[in-house]
C-alpha cells in the first residue's frame, strides 16, 4: 500500500485517489439487458462529480440528509457519494419497507432529497409526501412508468445530472472545492438499525469511522485492487455500505450490480467475485440448491457425489481438529477436486472466490463444513452497526462455526460482568441520532462501545457469541438460561425455519416453532401426505412428530434443565412486516411475548391446546386476522411432572 | 383524436349462430378500449375478426384507412396488429427468449440463405432484434426467465411472457384477451401496470377484452359492451356503469350471484 494505513480521509477523496491511481480501471458495472455494463473510475467520478453538483443547483447544502431507496445500482452509491462530495449525509434505506417505517426514519433523519430507484419506491414516497415537510426533492433512476407523473420536486437521474453540468459552467472548480471543504469527523452515513424494540436507531458514522474500519480490514485480509465483489445485500446494512462503498473506495476493486434482485444466483455465477458475503440462510440455500441437483442426477453421478462429498468431509474434519490428514485421503480429495469439488463451487460462482464470509447469524456446523470440505475459504465475521460492520474475522488456518473470530488488529475487545462483550476502536460510531440518552446507554465515557452481546474469549483468543446480553436469564432453579442459543440450535434443523425459546423464571423450557415450508411441504409430497398451506401444513400430526424428533436430537446436545420440554408450532412464519422481527431477521423477543402471551400461559399451565388469534400484515400494509387452535405438544411424555 | 381502427356493421355466424351482429367499433388512437359482456356474447369472435383470424359474413373493418376485411392474419400482423391469446398460446418447449424472439419475425429479412451462414447480415440483423427483445425482457421484469423453456412458467408468468411476444411486434395496436383471466391478485395487479405501461410509454392502442371489472373500469378510457353479439353501450367507465341495459344484461347476472 503506497498510503500509510493511518491515514485519515474522507470518501470523496478516496475517489479523487483512485481516479488518479487506476482511472481507466472498472470500478462498478452493472448487468443491463443481459450485459454487463462497465463504468471506470474515471466515469464514476465524472458521475459523482455532475451528480454532486446538479444536487448543488438544487440548493442541497453541508450537513443535510439524502436518502437511497431501492436495489444494488450504481446510481445509488454515486448519489451518496455525491451527497458526502458536499458535506452531505447518506441515508440508506431497506428497500423492502413498508410506508409506516419509511415515514419514521425519513422524517427522523429530515431527509431533504430522496434519490429512489424507480416507481414503485417513487409510489411509496408519494404516499408519504404530505407527512415529509422537510422532503425537498425526489430523484429517480429507472423512468420506467413515470413519464405521466409530474410534479415539480420529482426529478430524473440525468436531469439532474444535466443541471449539474450548467452548475459546473458557472461554477468552475465548485465540486473540487467542496471536496476540500470535507473533514474526516464529519458525518458520512446514518444506518438505521431495526433494532430488536422500539423505533429504528440511526447510527452515525463518520468518514473516519468507516475508512479506519475498510484499512482494519486491509490489514486483516488481502485485499487487491482487482478484486471482483457482488453487490447483492441490501443497501441500508452496513455491511453493504462498508464493502461496496468504503471498501471499494479504499482498495480500488470493482463493484458488480446484479441485473435484478432474481437473478443473483445467475449473476454470481457468471462473475465468479473473488470475495462473497452471505448471511446463513444464502449458503444454507445453496447447500439445500446442491442436495436438491444431486439427487435428480442420474445414480451414477449421485453415488460418485456421495463418496466424494464423505472423502471430503472427512478430511476436512482430520484437518479442523489440526491432525494430519493420511496419504489416501489426500489423494482420493485430489481425485474429488477434479470430479467433485471443483465444478460444484464453479456452479455456485464460488470458484475463484479467495474467501468467503458468513455473518450476522450463526451458520449450523454441518453447513460450515460442507463448504469448507469442497475447498469455499468459509469464515465467520463478526461486526455491529455501530462498530461500521467490523469486530472480528477468522484467520484462513483458524475457521470452525463456533467463533465468531479473532479481533481484528488495532480492535480492543473486553469482556465486561455479565459477559457482555466491549470494544474500542476507531470504528466505532459517533452516536445516534439525536438521540444522546440512547448513545450513552451504548458508550461510557472510556469510550468503550457495549454491544449488548454476551459472549467469552476463548483460549485461542477467538471471540465466542452466545446470545444478546439482555435476553440471557435464569430458570427458576437459578439455571442460566440463553434463548437465542438454544434457538440457534433449533434452526440448523433444515424442517425448521424460526424459534422462540421461553425459559427465564421458568420451571422449564419450551419454544414455539415456525416449520420450513419448502424443506418440510417437500417431505410431505414424498411422503404422499396432502396440505393446502402453511396452517394445514404446521397443525399436521405427522409433522409435529417429526419436529419432535429434530428437537429430540437437539435435546440431545442440551444439559437436562436446560431441554426443551413443550413446543408448538405456528400456523404462520415470523414476519417483519407483522414486526415479530427485525428487517434483518431478527426475533423481536419483547414484542412476540405479549403477542403470543396466552401461549406462553397455556406452555406452563399445562394446556393441551390454544386459541391463536394472529394479526398478518400484507406487503401492501393491509391487515387480516386469523383464528385457530392449535396444539401444543410435549416432546417427552409428562414434561410437566417431570420439571 | 382519429379513428385508428374502424369496425363498421361486422357481422359473423357460425353455421345457424349468429356470434356477432352488425356491430360498429371506432378505436382511437392511444386509448385503452375494453370490451366486456357475458359468456358467449362474442368478444373473442370481434377479437378474431380484427386480427384476421376470421373473416366477417359482412361488414368493414380498416385499420389506418386501409381495408382489412379480408386480409390474412399475416398481413394484419404486418400493419402492426398483435395479440395474446385467451388460452396461452406460446412454443411451452423453448425458451422465453426465443418466443421473444420469435415475435420479432416480423421485422426479420435474412432469408434462408443467408441465415444458414449466419456471419455478415443475419448476425447484424439478430443483435438489432435482440436488442429490442432486451428492452421488452426488462420492461416486464423477466430477466430471471430468459432461459427458461416457457412450459415451465407458472400461470401468470407465462402470461406476461405472451404479453412480451406481442409487444416484440411492435405493435400499433394490442389485442389482449384475457390478459388476467386465471391469474391472482397480485398478478393482475402487475399486469393491469404493464398494459397502463405499454399505454402511456409507447403510445400503443389497447383493445382489452378482460372480466374483471374493477380492473376495466380503472384503466379504460372507454369500455364497449357486448351482449348475444349486439353492441348495447359504449362510453366512458362511468357512463357504461350506469347504462340501465348495461346493468341488466351483464352487471345484473354479477348480482345475482354469478360470482
Amino acid at each position: 500500500m503506497a498510503h500509510a494505513a493511518s491515514e485519515v480521509t474522507t470518501l470523496p477523496r478516496l475517489l479523487q485517489q483512485n481516479v488518479r491511481e487506476r482511472g481507466v480501471r472498472p470500478a462498478i458495472r452493472e448487468k443491463d439487458r443481459g450485459i454487463w455494463q462497465t463504468h471506470t473510475w474515471r466515469e464514476y467520478h465524472d458521475h459523482v462529480r455532475v451528480f454532486s453538483l446538479g444536487l448543488a443547483a438544487l440548493g442541497f447544502r453541508r450537513g443535510e440528509k439524502l436518502s437511497v431507496i431501492g436495489d444494488n445500482r450504481p446510481r445509488l452509491y454515486w448519489a451518496q457519494l455525491a451527497a458526502q462530495a458536499l458535506g452531505g449525509i447518506a441515508v440508506p434505506v431497506y428497500q423492502d419497507s413498508i410506508a409506516r417505517e419509511l415515514q419514521y426514519v425519513w422524517s427522523h433523519a429530515e431527509a431533504s432529497i430522496i434519490v429512489a430507484e424507480d416507481q414503485e419506491q417513487v409510489d411509496k414516497i408519494i404516499s408519504l409526501r404530505d407527512r415529509l415537510p422537510g422532503l425537498r426533492h425526489v430523484i429517480y433512476d429507472d423512468a420506467r412508468g413515470l413519464v405521466k407523473y409530474r410534479f415539480d420536486w420529482l426529478k430524473s437521474f440525468e436531469e439532474v445530472e444535466e443541471l449539474g453540468r450548467k452548475h459546473e459552467a458557472q461554477h468552475p472548480g465548485a465540486f473540487e472545492a467542496e471536496v476540500e471543504q470535507g473533514q474526516p469527523d464529519d458525518v458520512a452515513m446514518i444506518c438505521y438499525t431495526s433494532g430488536t424494540t422500539g423505533n429504528p436507531k440511526g447510527a452515525m458514522l463518520t468518514h473516519a469511522n468507516v475508512v479506519a474500519t475498510a484499512r482494519t480490514f486491509m490489514a486483516a485480509e488481502d485485499v487487491r485492487a482487482t478484486d471482483e465483489w457482488l453487490c447483492y445485500l441490501p443497501m441500508a446494512w452496513v455491511g453493504d455500505s462498508l464493502y461496496s462503498l468504503v471498501l471499494s473506495l479504499a482498495a480500488g476493486f470493482c463493484c458488480n450490480c446484479p441485473e435484478s434482485p432474481e437473478t443473483v444466483q445467475r449473476d454470481l455465477r457468471e462473475l465468479g467475485p473473488t470475495t462473497v458475503l452471505a448471511p446463513p440462510r444464502i449458503w444454507e440455500n445453496m447447500l439445500t440448491s446442491v442436495q436438491v441437483r444431486a439427487g435428480d442426477a442420474t445414480p451414477l453421478k449421485r453415488w460418485v457425489f456421495a463418496r466424494f462429498r464423505r472423502t471430503a468431509e472427512e478430511a476436512e474434519i482430520l484437518r479442523s481438529d489440526g491432525k494430519p490428514v493420511p496419504f489416501g485421503l489426500r489423494l482420493m480429495c485430489a481425485l474429488g477436486e477434479f470430479f467433485v469439488y471443483g465444478p460444484v463451487r464453479d456452479q455456485l460462482g464460488l470458484r475463484r472466490a479467495r474467501w468467503a464470509y458468513t455473518g450476522g447469524a450463526p451458520l449450523g456446523p454441518d453447513t460450515f463444513r460442507f463448504f469448507r470440505s469442497i475447498g469455499v475459504n468459509l469464515k465467520q465475521v463478526y461486526g455491529s452497526t455501530e462498530s461500521s460492520a467490523l469486530i472480528s474475522i477468522q484467520p484462513d488456518a483458524e475457521a470452525n462455526p463456533t467463533s465468531a473470530g479473532r479481533p481484528c488488529p488495532g480492535i480492543e475487545v473486553k469482556i465486561a460482568d455479565r459477559g457482555e462483550v466491549l470494544i474500542r476502536s476507531r470504528g466505532i460510531f459517533k452516536g445516534y441520532y439525536k438521540a444522546e440518552e440512547a448513545t450513552r446507554e451504548v458508550v461510557d465515557d472510556e469510550g468503550w462501545f457495549h454491544t449488548g452481546d454476551a459472549g467469552f474469549l476463548d483460549p485461542r483468543g477467538h471471540l465466542v457469541i452466545i446470545d444478546r446480553a439482555k435476553d440471557v436469564g435464569a430458570m427458576v432453579d437459578g439455571t442460566p438460561f440463553a434463548p437465542q442459543f438454544i434457538e440457534n440450535k433449533l434452526k440448523f434443523s433444515p424442517y425448521i425455519r424460526e424459534a422462540v425459546a421461553f425459559g427465564n423464571e421458568q420451571p422449564l423450557v419450551a419454544a414455539m416453532i415456525a416449520i420450513d415450508l419448502n424443506t418440510v411441504g417437500n417431505w410431505a409430497e414424498r411422503r404422499g401426505i396432502p396440505y393446502t398451506s402453511y396452517m394445514d401444513l404446521s397443525q399436521k400430526p405427522e409433522v409435529r412428530e417429526l419436529i419432535r424428533e429434530e428437537i429430540a436430537k437437539v435435546n440431545a446436545t442440551l444439559p437436562d434443565s436446560t431441554r426443551i420440554r413443550r413446543f408448538l408450532l405456528l400456523t404462520k412464519d415470523l414476519e417483519a412486516d407483522d414486526a415479530e422481527m427485525t428487517r434483518t431477521r431478527k426475533v423481536r423477543r419483547r414484542f412476540v411475548a405479549e403477542k403470543y402471551a396466552s401461549v406462553i400461559d397455556a406452555f406452563y399451565s399445562g394446556g393441551e391446546e390454544v386459541e391463536l388469534s394472529t394479526l398478518i400484515t400484507y406487503e401492501d400494509g393491509r391487515q387480516a386476522t386469523i383464528q385457530s387452535r392449535v396444539r401444543i405438544a410435549d416432546v417427552e411424555a409428562g414434561a410437566l411432572s417431570h420439571a | 383524436m382519429s379513428a385508428q381502427l374502424q369496425i363498421t356493421e361486422v357481422s359473423k355466424s357460425f353455421g345457424g349462430v349468429q356470434a356477432v351482429g352488425r356491430v360498429s367499433l371506432e378505436v382511437r388512437r392511444g386509448e385503452i378500449l375494453s370490451v366486456i359482456g357475458p359468456n358467449g356474447a362474442g368478444k373473442t369472435t370481434l377479437l378474431n375478426m380484427i386480427s384476421g383470424f376470421y373473416h366477417p359474413d359482412s361488414g368493414r373493418i380498416t385499420l389506418d384507412a386501409t381495408d382489412v376485411t379480408q386480409s390474412a392474419p399475416s398481413r394484419v400482423a404486418e400493419m402492426g396488429v398483435a395479440r395474446t391469446f385467451q388460452n396461452i398460446a406460446l412454443f411451452k418447449g423453448m425458451t422465453v427468449l426465443d418466443n421473444l424472439m420469435l415475435g420479432r419475425h416480423v421485422h426479420m429479412r435474412a432469408g434462408v440463405l443467408s441465415s444458414f451462414i449466419y456471419w455478415g447480415f443475419a448476425q447484424k440483423e439478430e443483435v438489432v432484434h435482440r436488442r429490442r427483445v432486451e428492452d421488452i425482457i426488462d420492461f416486464l421484469k423477466i430477466q430471471d426467465l430468459r432461459r427458461r423453456p416457457t412450459g415451465s412458467l407458472a400461470y401468470g408468468l407465462q402470461k406476461r411472457v405472451e404479453l412480451g411476444r406481442a409487444l416484440a411486434l411492435d405493435p400499433k395496436i394490442l389485442l389482449l384477451d384475457e390478459p388476467m383471466g386465471g391469474c391472482n391478485h397480485e398478478e393482475k395487479e402487475d399486469m393491469a401496470r404493464f398494459v397502463l405501461d405499454v399505454n402511456q410509454e409507447w403510445g400503443t392502442t389497447i383493445i382489452l377484452i378482460e372480466h374483471d371489472m374493477g380492473v376495466v373500469m380503472d384503466i379504460s378510457d372507454r369500455v364497449a359492451v357486448l351482449d348475444m353479439g349486439q353492441k348495447i353501450a359504449e362510453g366512458t367507465p362511468d357512463e357504461v356503469r350506469a347504462d340501465t341495459r348495461v346493468i341488466k344484461a351483464y352487471l345484473g347476472e354479477v348480482k345475482a350471484g354469478r360470482h
